[in-house]
Protein backbone atom coordinates (compact mmCIF):
# COMPACT_ATOMS: atom_id res chain seq x y z
CA UNK A 1 0.00 0.00 0.00
CA UNK A 2 1.31 3.07 -0.36
CA UNK A 3 1.36 6.23 1.96
CA UNK A 4 -1.55 8.27 2.08
CA UNK A 5 -0.61 11.87 1.19
CA UNK A 6 -4.00 13.78 2.25
CA UNK A 7 -3.36 16.97 0.02
CA UNK A 8 -2.10 15.03 -2.67
CA UNK A 9 -4.92 13.35 -1.98
CA UNK A 10 -7.24 16.45 -1.65
CA UNK A 11 -5.88 18.18 -5.23
CA UNK A 12 -6.50 15.17 -7.67
CA UNK A 13 -9.98 14.97 -6.38
CA UNK A 14 -10.46 18.75 -6.56
CA UNK A 15 -9.36 18.94 -9.88
CA UNK A 16 -11.15 15.40 -10.92
CA UNK A 17 -14.43 16.30 -9.62
CA UNK A 18 -13.91 19.90 -11.28
CA UNK A 19 -13.05 18.34 -14.39
CA UNK A 20 -15.55 15.94 -14.79
CA UNK A 21 -18.55 18.50 -13.73
CA UNK A 22 -17.19 20.90 -15.89
CA UNK A 23 -17.27 17.84 -18.66
CA UNK A 24 -20.64 16.79 -17.60
CA UNK A 25 -22.16 21.15 -18.75
CA UNK A 26 -20.23 20.35 -21.96
CA UNK A 27 -21.64 16.91 -22.53
CA UNK A 28 -24.81 18.14 -21.96
CA UNK A 29 -24.17 20.95 -25.18
CA UNK A 30 -22.53 18.34 -27.15
CA UNK A 31 -25.50 15.94 -26.90
CA UNK A 32 -27.81 18.65 -27.56
CA UNK A 33 -25.86 19.54 -30.56
CA UNK A 34 -25.26 16.12 -31.70
CA UNK A 35 -29.20 15.37 -31.74
CA UNK A 36 -29.55 18.47 -33.42
CA UNK A 37 -27.50 17.73 -36.36
CA UNK A 38 -28.04 14.27 -37.03
CA UNK A 39 -32.06 15.20 -36.91
CA UNK A 40 -30.86 17.86 -39.44
CA UNK A 41 -31.26 20.91 -37.01
CA UNK A 42 -29.26 23.30 -36.05
CA UNK A 43 -28.79 23.12 -32.15
CA UNK A 44 -28.42 25.85 -29.52
CA UNK A 45 -26.58 28.74 -31.25
CA UNK A 46 -27.86 31.75 -29.50
CA UNK A 47 -25.36 31.99 -26.25
CA UNK A 48 -21.82 32.69 -27.40
CA UNK A 49 -20.37 31.35 -30.09
CA UNK A 50 -21.72 28.51 -31.76
CA UNK A 51 -23.57 28.47 -28.00
CA UNK A 52 -20.64 27.06 -26.73
CA UNK A 53 -21.92 29.12 -23.63
CA UNK A 54 -24.87 27.46 -23.48
CA UNK A 55 -23.77 25.25 -20.38
CA UNK A 56 -23.31 28.24 -18.49
CA UNK A 57 -26.62 29.54 -19.44
CA UNK A 58 -28.23 26.47 -18.03
CA UNK A 59 -26.15 25.75 -15.22
CA UNK A 60 -27.22 29.43 -14.23
CA UNK A 61 -30.96 28.68 -14.96
CA UNK A 62 -31.03 25.47 -12.39
CA UNK A 63 -29.58 27.78 -9.73
CA UNK A 64 -31.82 30.59 -10.24
CA UNK A 65 -35.44 28.87 -10.87
CA UNK A 66 -37.83 28.31 -7.61
CA UNK A 67 -36.84 25.55 -5.47
CA UNK A 68 -40.56 23.51 -5.80
CA UNK A 69 -41.29 21.31 -2.88
CA UNK A 70 -44.56 19.75 -3.54
CA UNK A 71 -46.69 19.64 -0.33
CA UNK A 72 -47.79 15.96 -1.38
CA UNK A 73 -43.89 14.88 -0.95
CA UNK A 74 -41.73 13.04 1.84
CA UNK A 75 -39.73 15.77 2.76
CA UNK A 76 -36.84 13.77 3.89
CA UNK A 77 -36.25 11.20 0.96
CA UNK A 78 -37.22 13.78 -1.46
CA UNK A 79 -34.83 16.11 -0.35
CA UNK A 80 -31.94 13.54 -0.15
CA UNK A 81 -32.32 11.31 -2.87
CA UNK A 82 -30.89 13.64 -5.34
CA UNK A 83 -27.76 13.97 -3.26
CA UNK A 84 -27.75 10.37 -2.83
CA UNK A 85 -27.70 9.65 -6.62
CA UNK A 86 -25.27 12.39 -7.36
CA UNK A 87 -23.13 11.49 -4.25
CA UNK A 88 -22.82 7.67 -5.20
CA UNK A 89 -22.43 8.93 -8.88
CA UNK A 90 -19.17 10.69 -7.59
CA UNK A 91 -18.01 7.93 -5.24
CA UNK A 92 -17.49 5.50 -8.35
CA UNK A 93 -14.87 8.00 -9.27
CA UNK A 94 -12.67 7.08 -6.73
CA UNK A 95 -10.94 4.40 -8.17
CA UNK A 96 -11.58 5.28 -12.08
CA UNK A 97 -7.79 5.82 -13.40
CA UNK A 98 -7.93 9.05 -15.28
CA UNK A 99 -4.20 9.51 -16.68
CA UNK A 100 -1.16 7.68 -16.37
CA UNK A 101 -1.24 5.24 -13.94
CA UNK A 102 1.78 2.86 -12.38
CA UNK A 103 0.59 -0.62 -10.60
CA UNK A 104 1.87 -1.09 -7.21
CA UNK A 105 5.01 -3.20 -7.05
CA UNK A 106 4.38 -7.04 -6.36
CA UNK A 107 5.51 -8.00 -2.54
CA UNK A 108 9.61 -8.25 -2.74
CA UNK A 109 11.35 -11.14 -1.46
CA UNK A 110 13.82 -9.21 0.84
CA UNK A 111 13.16 -5.80 2.82
CA UNK A 112 15.78 -3.84 0.76
CA UNK A 113 14.51 -5.37 -2.40
CA UNK A 114 10.61 -3.99 -1.12
CA UNK A 115 12.08 -0.26 -0.34
CA UNK A 116 13.62 0.10 -3.38
CA UNK A 117 10.09 -1.04 -5.52
CA UNK A 118 8.36 1.11 -2.79
CA UNK A 119 10.98 3.77 -3.66
CA UNK A 120 10.45 3.53 -7.51
CA UNK A 121 6.71 3.16 -6.63
CA UNK A 122 6.58 6.28 -5.20
CA UNK A 123 8.83 8.93 -7.61
CA UNK A 124 5.58 7.87 -10.42
CA UNK A 125 2.80 10.25 -10.61
CA UNK A 126 -0.74 8.61 -10.11
CA UNK A 127 -3.81 9.44 -12.13
CA UNK A 128 -6.17 8.64 -9.58
CA UNK A 129 -7.64 9.82 -6.60
CA UNK A 130 -7.00 6.31 -4.67
CA UNK A 131 -4.00 4.30 -6.21
CA UNK A 132 -3.21 0.63 -5.44
CA UNK A 133 -6.76 -0.19 -4.40
CA UNK A 134 -6.76 -4.18 -5.14
CA UNK A 135 -10.82 -4.31 -5.29
CA UNK A 136 -10.94 -1.22 -7.29
CA UNK A 137 -13.48 -2.39 -10.06
CA UNK A 138 -15.48 -4.33 -7.34
CA UNK A 139 -15.35 -1.16 -5.57
CA UNK A 140 -16.92 0.56 -8.77
CA UNK A 141 -19.64 -2.04 -9.05
CA UNK A 142 -20.63 -1.70 -5.37
CA UNK A 143 -21.38 1.98 -5.36
CA UNK A 144 -22.63 1.90 -8.69
CA UNK A 145 -25.70 -0.92 -7.45
CA UNK A 146 -26.19 1.79 -4.58
CA UNK A 147 -26.84 4.14 -7.15
CA UNK A 148 -30.43 2.56 -7.85
CA UNK A 149 -31.37 4.32 -4.07
CA UNK A 150 -31.23 7.62 -5.48
CA UNK A 151 -34.04 6.57 -8.41
CA UNK A 152 -35.86 4.73 -5.98
CA UNK A 153 -36.05 7.25 -2.76
CA UNK A 154 -37.05 9.73 -5.62
CA UNK A 155 -40.29 7.72 -7.17
CA UNK A 156 -41.28 6.63 -3.92
CA UNK A 157 -40.88 9.81 -2.04
CA UNK A 158 -42.71 12.12 -4.77
CA UNK A 159 -45.67 10.74 -4.30
CA UNK A 160 -46.65 10.14 -7.80
CA UNK A 161 -48.07 7.84 -10.15
CA UNK A 162 -45.21 8.36 -13.49
CA UNK A 163 -42.46 8.89 -10.67
CA UNK A 164 -43.17 5.52 -9.25
CA UNK A 165 -43.54 3.95 -11.91
CA UNK A 166 -40.19 5.32 -13.00
CA UNK A 167 -38.32 4.26 -10.40
CA UNK A 168 -39.79 1.38 -10.26
CA UNK A 169 -38.58 0.55 -13.93
CA UNK A 170 -35.29 1.68 -12.82
CA UNK A 171 -34.52 -0.47 -10.24
CA UNK A 172 -35.56 -4.04 -11.78
CA UNK A 173 -33.66 -2.47 -14.52
CA UNK A 174 -30.41 -1.84 -12.90
CA UNK A 175 -30.76 -4.55 -11.02
CA UNK A 176 -31.09 -6.81 -13.54
CA UNK A 177 -28.41 -5.02 -15.95
CA UNK A 178 -25.84 -5.16 -12.91
CA UNK A 179 -25.55 -8.96 -13.38
CA UNK A 180 -24.30 -9.28 -17.01
CA UNK A 181 -22.01 -5.73 -16.26
CA UNK A 182 -20.24 -7.95 -13.96
CA UNK A 183 -20.34 -10.83 -15.49
CA UNK A 184 -18.56 -9.73 -18.49
CA UNK A 185 -15.91 -8.30 -17.39
CA UNK A 186 -15.15 -11.16 -15.19
CA UNK A 187 -12.72 -12.75 -18.28
CA UNK A 188 -10.94 -9.37 -18.33
CA UNK A 189 -10.01 -10.04 -14.16
CA UNK A 190 -9.18 -13.83 -15.13
CA UNK A 191 -6.38 -12.63 -18.03
CA UNK A 192 -5.15 -9.69 -15.90
CA UNK A 193 -5.11 -11.26 -12.72
CA UNK A 194 -6.19 -8.58 -10.91
CA UNK A 195 -9.06 -6.73 -10.37
CA UNK A 196 -6.93 -3.34 -10.16
CA UNK A 197 -7.62 -0.63 -12.70
CA UNK A 198 -4.14 0.61 -12.83
CA UNK A 199 -3.16 -3.67 -13.06
CA UNK A 200 -5.33 -4.12 -15.50
CA UNK A 201 -3.77 -0.84 -17.62
CA UNK A 202 -0.53 -2.43 -17.10
CA UNK A 203 -1.13 -5.71 -18.44
CA UNK A 204 -2.42 -3.95 -21.66
CA UNK A 205 0.35 -1.67 -22.15
CA UNK A 206 3.54 -3.52 -20.53
CA UNK A 207 3.62 -6.90 -23.36
CA UNK A 208 3.03 -4.59 -25.92
CA UNK A 209 -0.45 -2.85 -27.07
CA UNK A 210 -2.45 -6.07 -26.40
CA UNK A 211 -5.62 -3.95 -25.97
CA UNK A 212 -8.18 -6.48 -24.17
CA UNK A 213 -10.75 -5.71 -26.95
CA UNK A 214 -8.52 -7.84 -28.92
CA UNK A 215 -9.17 -10.67 -27.19
CA UNK A 216 -12.56 -9.64 -25.38
CA UNK A 217 -14.53 -8.15 -27.98
CA UNK A 218 -18.00 -9.43 -26.56
CA UNK A 219 -16.78 -8.70 -23.17
CA UNK A 220 -16.83 -4.82 -24.30
CA UNK A 221 -20.40 -5.04 -26.19
CA UNK A 222 -21.69 -6.45 -23.15
CA UNK A 223 -19.93 -4.15 -21.17
CA UNK A 224 -20.94 -1.38 -23.20
CA UNK A 225 -24.80 -2.32 -23.39
CA UNK A 226 -24.95 -3.03 -19.99
CA UNK A 227 -23.16 0.24 -18.49
CA UNK A 228 -25.97 1.96 -21.00
CA UNK A 229 -28.83 0.66 -18.65
CA UNK A 230 -26.97 1.11 -15.75
CA UNK A 231 -26.82 4.92 -17.12
CA UNK A 232 -30.29 5.33 -18.04
CA UNK A 233 -29.14 6.33 -21.49
CA UNK A 234 -31.37 5.57 -24.52
CA UNK A 235 -31.94 2.88 -25.74
CA UNK A 236 -32.51 2.04 -22.11
CA UNK A 237 -34.20 5.17 -20.69
CA UNK A 238 -37.81 3.58 -19.65
CA UNK A 239 -37.40 5.09 -16.00
CA UNK A 240 -37.34 9.04 -17.83
CA UNK A 241 -39.48 7.92 -20.50
CA UNK A 242 -40.89 11.73 -21.42
CA UNK A 243 -43.80 10.06 -23.53
CA UNK A 244 -44.90 7.97 -21.11
CA UNK A 245 -43.73 9.21 -17.81
CA UNK A 246 -43.50 12.35 -18.01
CA UNK A 247 -40.51 12.30 -17.14
CA UNK A 248 -40.57 8.94 -14.66
CA UNK A 249 -38.67 9.37 -11.16
CA UNK A 250 -37.60 13.10 -11.50
CA UNK A 251 -41.30 14.52 -12.46
CA UNK A 252 -41.58 16.25 -8.92
CA UNK A 253 -38.15 17.70 -8.95
CA UNK A 254 -37.27 21.11 -9.83
CA UNK A 255 -34.42 23.71 -10.36
CA UNK A 256 -30.96 22.48 -8.31
CA UNK A 257 -32.45 19.35 -7.58
CA UNK A 258 -33.19 18.29 -10.95
CA UNK A 259 -30.03 19.51 -12.10
CA UNK A 260 -28.39 17.27 -9.62
CA UNK A 261 -30.28 14.35 -11.25
CA UNK A 262 -29.41 14.86 -14.39
CA UNK A 263 -26.23 15.90 -13.29
CA UNK A 264 -25.70 11.73 -11.65
CA UNK A 265 -25.96 10.04 -15.08
CA UNK A 266 -23.60 12.38 -17.08
CA UNK A 267 -20.85 11.18 -14.48
CA UNK A 268 -22.13 7.56 -14.41
CA UNK A 269 -21.82 8.14 -18.25
CA UNK A 270 -18.32 9.10 -17.60
CA UNK A 271 -17.55 6.90 -15.16
CA UNK A 272 -18.72 3.88 -17.42
CA UNK A 273 -16.62 5.53 -20.44
CA UNK A 274 -13.26 5.87 -18.56
CA UNK A 275 -13.96 1.77 -17.10
CA UNK A 276 -14.48 0.61 -20.74
CA UNK A 277 -11.21 2.76 -22.15
CA UNK A 278 -9.83 1.48 -19.24
CA UNK A 279 -10.63 -2.19 -19.43
CA UNK A 280 -10.63 -2.93 -22.77
CA UNK A 281 -9.04 -0.12 -25.00
CA UNK A 282 -5.52 0.34 -23.01
CA UNK A 283 -6.47 3.09 -20.95
CA UNK A 284 -3.85 5.48 -22.26
CA UNK A 285 -1.70 3.60 -23.92
CA UNK A 286 -2.23 4.88 -28.09
CA UNK A 287 0.00 3.11 -30.94
CA UNK A 288 3.49 3.91 -28.96
CA UNK A 289 2.37 7.67 -29.01
CA UNK A 290 2.73 7.57 -25.61
CA UNK A 291 6.60 7.20 -25.17
CA UNK A 292 6.90 9.96 -27.90
CA UNK A 293 8.39 12.19 -24.80
CA UNK A 294 11.17 11.38 -22.61
CA UNK A 295 10.16 14.02 -20.24
CA UNK A 296 8.07 12.90 -17.43
CA UNK A 297 5.36 15.79 -17.31
CA UNK A 298 4.65 16.02 -21.11
CA UNK A 299 4.49 12.14 -20.59
CA UNK A 300 2.09 12.27 -17.99
CA UNK A 301 0.03 15.39 -20.17
CA UNK A 302 0.11 13.02 -23.33
CA UNK A 303 -1.29 10.06 -21.82
CA UNK A 304 -4.08 12.31 -19.78
CA UNK A 305 -5.06 13.44 -22.94
CA UNK A 306 -5.13 10.04 -24.40
CA UNK A 307 -7.41 8.33 -21.92
CA UNK A 308 -9.58 11.53 -21.40
CA UNK A 309 -9.94 11.72 -24.97
CA UNK A 310 -10.71 8.09 -24.96
CA UNK A 311 -13.05 8.47 -22.68
CA UNK A 312 -14.24 11.63 -24.73
CA UNK A 313 -14.95 9.32 -27.62
CA UNK A 314 -17.24 6.73 -26.16
CA UNK A 315 -19.22 9.72 -25.10
CA UNK A 316 -20.34 10.81 -27.81
CA UNK A 317 -20.35 7.25 -29.20
CA UNK A 318 -23.04 6.60 -26.77
CA UNK A 319 -24.79 10.34 -27.78
CA UNK A 320 -24.90 8.59 -31.19
CA UNK A 321 -26.07 5.31 -30.31
CA UNK A 322 -28.87 7.12 -28.19
CA UNK A 323 -30.66 8.60 -32.11
CA UNK A 324 -29.47 5.25 -33.93
CA UNK A 325 -31.75 2.77 -31.89
CA UNK A 326 -34.92 2.94 -30.61
CA UNK A 327 -36.35 2.62 -27.36
CA UNK A 328 -36.92 -1.27 -25.93
CA UNK A 329 -40.06 -2.19 -24.71
CA UNK A 330 -40.11 -3.47 -21.08
CA UNK A 331 -40.25 -7.11 -21.70
CA UNK A 332 -38.00 -6.62 -24.38
CA UNK A 333 -35.08 -5.18 -22.07
CA UNK A 334 -35.56 -7.75 -19.41
CA UNK A 335 -35.34 -10.40 -22.14
CA UNK A 336 -32.21 -8.90 -23.30
CA UNK A 337 -30.72 -8.86 -20.15
CA UNK A 338 -31.68 -12.66 -18.54
CA UNK A 339 -32.20 -14.34 -22.21
CA UNK A 340 -29.16 -12.41 -24.19
CA UNK A 341 -26.56 -10.94 -21.85
CA UNK A 342 -25.99 -13.05 -19.18
CA UNK A 343 -25.72 -16.33 -21.01
CA UNK A 344 -23.25 -14.90 -23.14
CA UNK A 345 -21.43 -13.34 -20.88
CA UNK A 346 -21.61 -16.84 -18.80
CA UNK A 347 -20.56 -18.62 -21.94
CA UNK A 348 -17.36 -16.14 -22.40
CA UNK A 349 -16.51 -16.73 -19.36
CA UNK A 350 -16.35 -20.43 -19.40
CA UNK A 351 -13.92 -20.08 -22.45
CA UNK A 352 -11.72 -17.79 -20.97
CA UNK A 353 -11.53 -20.40 -18.03
CA UNK A 354 -11.09 -23.13 -20.11
CA UNK A 355 -8.05 -21.30 -22.43
CA UNK A 356 -6.37 -20.29 -19.20
CA UNK A 357 -6.30 -23.77 -18.30
CA UNK A 358 -5.38 -25.12 -21.09
CA UNK A 359 -2.94 -22.69 -21.76
CA UNK A 360 -3.89 -21.73 -25.29
CA UNK A 361 -3.15 -18.59 -26.97
CA UNK A 362 -5.07 -15.54 -26.26
CA UNK A 363 -5.90 -14.92 -29.77
CA UNK A 364 -8.72 -18.12 -29.33
CA UNK A 365 -10.52 -16.09 -27.52
CA UNK A 366 -11.22 -13.30 -30.21
CA UNK A 367 -12.18 -16.47 -32.48
CA UNK A 368 -14.90 -18.06 -29.24
CA UNK A 369 -16.02 -14.36 -29.35
CA UNK A 370 -17.28 -14.22 -33.01
CA UNK A 371 -18.38 -17.84 -32.45
CA UNK A 372 -20.32 -16.99 -30.08
CA UNK A 373 -22.54 -14.07 -31.64
CA UNK A 374 -22.68 -15.75 -34.51
CA UNK A 375 -23.99 -18.90 -32.58
CA UNK A 376 -25.86 -16.68 -30.71
CA UNK A 377 -27.77 -15.56 -33.87
CA UNK A 378 -28.43 -18.98 -35.13
CA UNK A 379 -29.41 -20.25 -32.10
CA UNK A 380 -32.13 -17.25 -32.72
CA UNK A 381 -32.91 -18.17 -36.41
CA UNK A 382 -33.89 -21.52 -35.25
CA UNK A 383 -35.89 -21.03 -32.47
CA UNK A 384 -37.41 -18.14 -34.52
CA UNK A 385 -37.11 -15.73 -31.85
CA UNK A 386 -39.36 -18.10 -29.67
CA UNK A 387 -36.90 -17.76 -26.46
CA UNK A 388 -35.80 -13.89 -26.60
CA UNK A 389 -38.97 -12.66 -27.89
CA UNK A 390 -41.81 -15.03 -26.83
CA UNK A 391 -45.24 -14.71 -29.54
CA UNK A 392 -48.35 -13.25 -27.40
CA UNK A 393 -51.12 -16.12 -27.87
CA UNK A 394 -54.44 -15.19 -30.48
CA UNK A 395 -57.16 -15.24 -28.91
CA UNK A 396 -60.44 -15.45 -31.27
CA UNK A 397 -63.06 -14.35 -29.26
CA UNK A 398 -66.66 -16.53 -30.51
CA UNK A 399 -68.58 -14.93 -33.15
CA UNK A 400 -70.90 -12.44 -31.65
CA UNK A 401 -68.71 -10.83 -28.84
CA UNK A 402 -67.90 -7.34 -29.35
CA UNK A 403 -64.12 -6.56 -29.46
CA UNK A 404 -63.00 -5.10 -26.11
CA UNK A 405 -65.17 -7.09 -24.24
CA UNK A 406 -63.05 -9.19 -21.42
CA UNK A 407 -64.88 -12.02 -19.94
CA UNK A 408 -63.17 -14.21 -16.78
CA UNK A 409 -62.28 -17.70 -18.04
CA UNK B 1 -71.18 -1.98 -33.20
CA UNK B 2 -68.86 -4.75 -33.17
CA UNK B 3 -66.08 -5.25 -36.37
CA UNK B 4 -67.15 -8.26 -38.68
CA UNK B 5 -64.84 -11.00 -39.08
CA UNK B 6 -64.41 -10.06 -42.79
CA UNK B 7 -62.88 -6.82 -41.49
CA UNK B 8 -60.25 -8.64 -39.69
CA UNK B 9 -56.98 -8.74 -41.07
CA UNK B 10 -54.58 -11.09 -38.92
CA UNK B 11 -51.35 -9.59 -39.55
CA UNK B 12 -48.12 -12.12 -38.72
CA UNK B 13 -44.72 -10.12 -37.79
CA UNK B 14 -41.97 -10.83 -40.37
CA UNK B 15 -39.83 -13.24 -39.33
CA UNK B 16 -36.42 -12.30 -38.65
CA UNK B 17 -33.09 -13.90 -41.07
CA UNK B 18 -29.65 -14.75 -39.52
CA UNK B 19 -28.58 -10.97 -40.31
CA UNK B 20 -31.14 -9.17 -38.01
CA UNK B 21 -31.00 -11.96 -35.31
CA UNK B 22 -27.35 -10.87 -34.88
CA UNK B 23 -28.35 -7.42 -34.22
CA UNK B 24 -24.68 -5.66 -34.27
CA UNK B 25 -24.94 -5.14 -38.39
CA UNK B 26 -28.61 -3.64 -38.17
CA UNK B 27 -26.60 -1.46 -35.30
CA UNK B 28 -24.17 0.03 -37.87
CA UNK B 29 -26.15 0.40 -40.74
CA UNK B 30 -28.23 2.62 -38.32
CA UNK B 31 -24.97 4.22 -36.96
CA UNK B 32 -23.74 4.62 -40.66
CA UNK B 33 -27.12 7.10 -41.34
CA UNK B 34 -26.70 8.98 -37.82
CA UNK B 35 -23.08 9.73 -38.74
CA UNK B 36 -24.00 10.35 -42.28
CA UNK B 37 -26.85 12.87 -40.67
CA UNK B 38 -23.88 14.33 -38.89
CA UNK B 39 -21.12 15.10 -41.56
CA UNK B 40 -23.86 16.22 -44.66
CA UNK B 41 -26.40 17.80 -42.85
CA UNK B 42 -29.09 18.96 -44.54
CA UNK B 43 -30.84 21.93 -42.19
CA UNK B 44 -33.80 23.02 -43.43
CA UNK B 45 -34.66 25.22 -40.07
CA UNK B 46 -35.41 28.85 -40.51
CA UNK B 47 -33.05 30.79 -38.74
CA UNK B 48 -36.45 33.00 -37.40
CA UNK B 49 -35.27 36.50 -36.03
CA UNK B 50 -32.66 36.85 -38.71
CA UNK B 51 -34.18 35.17 -41.33
CA UNK B 52 -38.25 36.35 -41.88
CA UNK B 53 -40.48 33.90 -42.96
CA UNK B 54 -42.43 34.64 -46.21
CA UNK B 55 -46.14 33.99 -45.41
CA UNK B 56 -48.35 32.66 -47.99
CA UNK B 57 -50.74 35.55 -49.41
CA UNK B 58 -53.25 33.70 -47.33
CA UNK B 59 -52.42 33.82 -43.96
CA UNK B 60 -55.13 35.29 -41.70
CA UNK B 61 -52.63 37.71 -39.22
CA UNK B 62 -53.41 41.29 -38.05
CA UNK B 63 -56.54 42.70 -39.54
CA UNK B 64 -56.81 45.92 -42.00
CA UNK B 65 -59.89 48.33 -42.75
CA UNK B 66 -58.90 49.08 -46.54
CA UNK B 67 -59.14 52.50 -48.30
CA UNK B 68 -60.81 53.41 -51.24
CA UNK B 69 -59.82 55.40 -54.00
CA UNK B 70 -60.56 58.79 -52.04
CA UNK B 71 -58.47 57.07 -49.01
CA UNK B 72 -61.77 56.96 -47.13
CA UNK B 73 -63.10 54.16 -45.57
CA UNK B 74 -64.28 51.33 -47.56
CA UNK B 75 -66.33 50.02 -44.80
CA UNK B 76 -69.90 50.90 -45.23
CA UNK B 77 -71.18 49.90 -41.24
CA UNK B 78 -73.39 47.28 -42.17
CA UNK B 79 -72.31 44.56 -39.18
CA UNK B 80 -72.08 41.96 -41.33
CA UNK B 81 -68.26 41.09 -40.18
CA UNK B 82 -69.33 41.65 -36.68
CA UNK B 83 -72.23 39.51 -37.34
CA UNK B 84 -70.14 36.64 -38.33
CA UNK B 85 -67.63 36.81 -35.85
CA UNK B 86 -67.55 33.84 -33.65
CA UNK B 87 -65.36 35.93 -31.28
CA UNK B 88 -67.37 38.37 -30.60
CA UNK B 89 -64.37 40.97 -31.04
CA UNK B 90 -65.49 43.38 -33.93
CA UNK B 91 -67.34 46.51 -32.53
CA UNK B 92 -69.01 49.05 -35.02
CA UNK B 93 -70.47 52.37 -34.24
CA UNK B 94 -72.59 53.18 -37.32
CA UNK B 95 -73.01 56.82 -37.98
CA UNK B 96 -75.03 58.70 -40.81
CA UNK B 97 -72.29 58.88 -43.89
CA UNK B 98 -71.06 62.82 -44.42
CA UNK B 99 -73.10 64.62 -47.09
CA UNK B 100 -70.48 64.64 -49.70
CA UNK B 101 -70.06 61.05 -49.60
CA UNK B 102 -72.57 60.16 -52.31
CA UNK B 103 -71.80 56.42 -52.64
CA UNK B 104 -73.22 55.44 -49.58
CA UNK B 105 -75.44 55.63 -46.61
CA UNK B 106 -73.54 54.90 -43.12
CA UNK B 107 -69.85 54.59 -42.28
CA UNK B 108 -68.20 53.45 -39.67
CA UNK B 109 -67.78 56.20 -36.86
CA UNK B 110 -65.86 53.76 -34.66
CA UNK B 111 -64.55 50.33 -35.66
CA UNK B 112 -62.89 48.32 -33.22
CA UNK B 113 -61.29 44.56 -32.94
CA UNK B 114 -60.02 43.34 -29.91
CA UNK B 115 -56.79 41.19 -31.26
CA UNK B 116 -56.91 39.15 -28.81
CA UNK B 117 -60.21 38.11 -28.55
CA UNK B 118 -59.64 37.39 -32.28
CA UNK B 119 -58.94 33.77 -33.25
CA UNK B 120 -57.68 34.97 -37.01
CA UNK B 121 -60.75 32.74 -38.85
CA UNK B 122 -61.34 35.30 -41.88
CA UNK B 123 -64.67 34.94 -41.53
CA UNK B 124 -64.73 38.86 -41.05
CA UNK B 125 -62.94 38.70 -44.43
CA UNK B 126 -65.61 36.27 -45.68
CA UNK B 127 -68.45 38.05 -44.84
CA UNK B 128 -67.47 42.11 -45.79
CA UNK B 129 -69.79 42.63 -48.73
CA UNK B 130 -67.23 45.18 -49.97
CA UNK B 131 -63.58 43.42 -49.54
CA UNK B 132 -63.18 46.16 -46.94
CA UNK B 133 -61.68 44.50 -43.93
CA UNK B 134 -58.87 41.65 -44.95
CA UNK B 135 -56.30 39.76 -43.00
CA UNK B 136 -52.61 40.63 -43.68
CA UNK B 137 -49.62 38.60 -43.09
CA UNK B 138 -48.42 40.40 -40.29
CA UNK B 139 -47.61 37.44 -38.05
CA UNK B 140 -45.20 38.79 -35.00
CA UNK B 141 -48.10 40.88 -33.30
CA UNK B 142 -47.39 41.97 -29.86
CA UNK B 143 -48.01 44.35 -27.51
CA UNK B 144 -47.22 45.45 -23.49
CA UNK B 145 -50.99 45.88 -22.41
CA UNK B 146 -54.69 44.65 -23.17
CA UNK B 147 -55.55 48.16 -23.85
CA UNK B 148 -52.49 48.37 -26.62
CA UNK B 149 -54.22 45.12 -28.81
CA UNK B 150 -57.64 46.65 -28.80
CA UNK B 151 -57.15 47.83 -32.40
CA UNK B 152 -59.34 51.58 -33.68
CA UNK B 153 -60.59 52.35 -36.94
CA UNK B 154 -57.20 54.55 -37.39
CA UNK B 155 -55.29 52.04 -35.75
CA UNK B 156 -57.09 49.42 -38.54
CA UNK B 157 -56.30 52.30 -41.44
CA UNK B 158 -52.99 52.47 -40.76
CA UNK B 159 -52.26 48.66 -41.00
CA UNK B 160 -53.45 48.90 -44.74
CA UNK B 161 -50.95 51.93 -45.45
CA UNK B 162 -48.19 50.00 -43.78
CA UNK B 163 -49.04 46.98 -45.28
CA UNK B 164 -49.68 48.03 -48.93
CA UNK B 165 -46.89 50.49 -48.74
CA UNK B 166 -44.64 47.52 -47.95
CA UNK B 167 -45.89 45.42 -50.97
CA UNK B 168 -46.57 42.83 -48.69
CA UNK B 169 -50.26 42.38 -48.90
CA UNK B 170 -51.12 44.26 -52.48
CA UNK B 171 -54.86 45.02 -52.08
CA UNK B 172 -56.59 41.79 -53.14
CA UNK B 173 -60.20 43.13 -54.42
CA UNK B 174 -61.04 42.98 -57.75
CA UNK B 175 -64.45 44.67 -57.34
CA UNK B 176 -64.99 47.74 -58.51
CA UNK B 177 -65.35 51.10 -56.46
CA UNK B 178 -66.78 49.77 -53.61
CA UNK B 179 -66.69 46.10 -53.86
CA UNK B 180 -68.63 43.23 -54.93
CA UNK B 181 -71.83 44.26 -53.48
CA UNK B 182 -72.11 47.57 -55.16
CA UNK B 183 -71.44 46.49 -58.65
CA UNK B 184 -74.60 44.34 -58.78
CA UNK B 185 -77.90 46.17 -59.69
CA UNK B 186 -80.10 46.21 -56.59
CA UNK B 187 -83.48 44.48 -57.27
Amino acid sequence: MPPFDPLYTAIVIVCLIGGVLGLCAFLTLAERKISAWIQDRVGPNRVGPGGLLQPMADGGKFFLKEEVIPDHVDKIFYLLAPAVAVGTALLTLAVVPFGSTVPAPEPASSLAAYEQSQAEYQSHFSFVVNPGLDIGVLYLFAIGSLAVYGVVLAGWSANNKYSLLGSLRASAQIISYEIPLGMSVLGVFLICGSLNPEKIVAWQTDNGPYWLILFQPLALLLFMTSSYAEANRLPFDLPEAEQELVGGYHTEYSALKLGLMLLSEYVHLIAGSFMLSVMFLGGWSLFGLETISDDPIVAAVIKLVILCGKMFALCIFAQLIRWTIPRFRFDQLMNIAWKVLLPLALLNLICVMVVKQLGAPLLVLTVTSAVLVVGAGLFSVWTAGSVTNPKRKVVKLPAGIPAGVTYAS
Amino acid sequence: MPIPETDVQWVETARLGFWEQLYIPSMLAGLKTTIGHIFSPQVKTEQYPEQEPKMPANYRGVHRLNRDHNDRVKCVACYMCATACPAHCIDIVAAPAPADWKDREKYPETFVIDELRCIYCGMCEEACPVDAIELTTLYDLTGLSREEMIFDKEKLLSVFDQTTKAGTDPVRTRAGRLGAASDTAPG
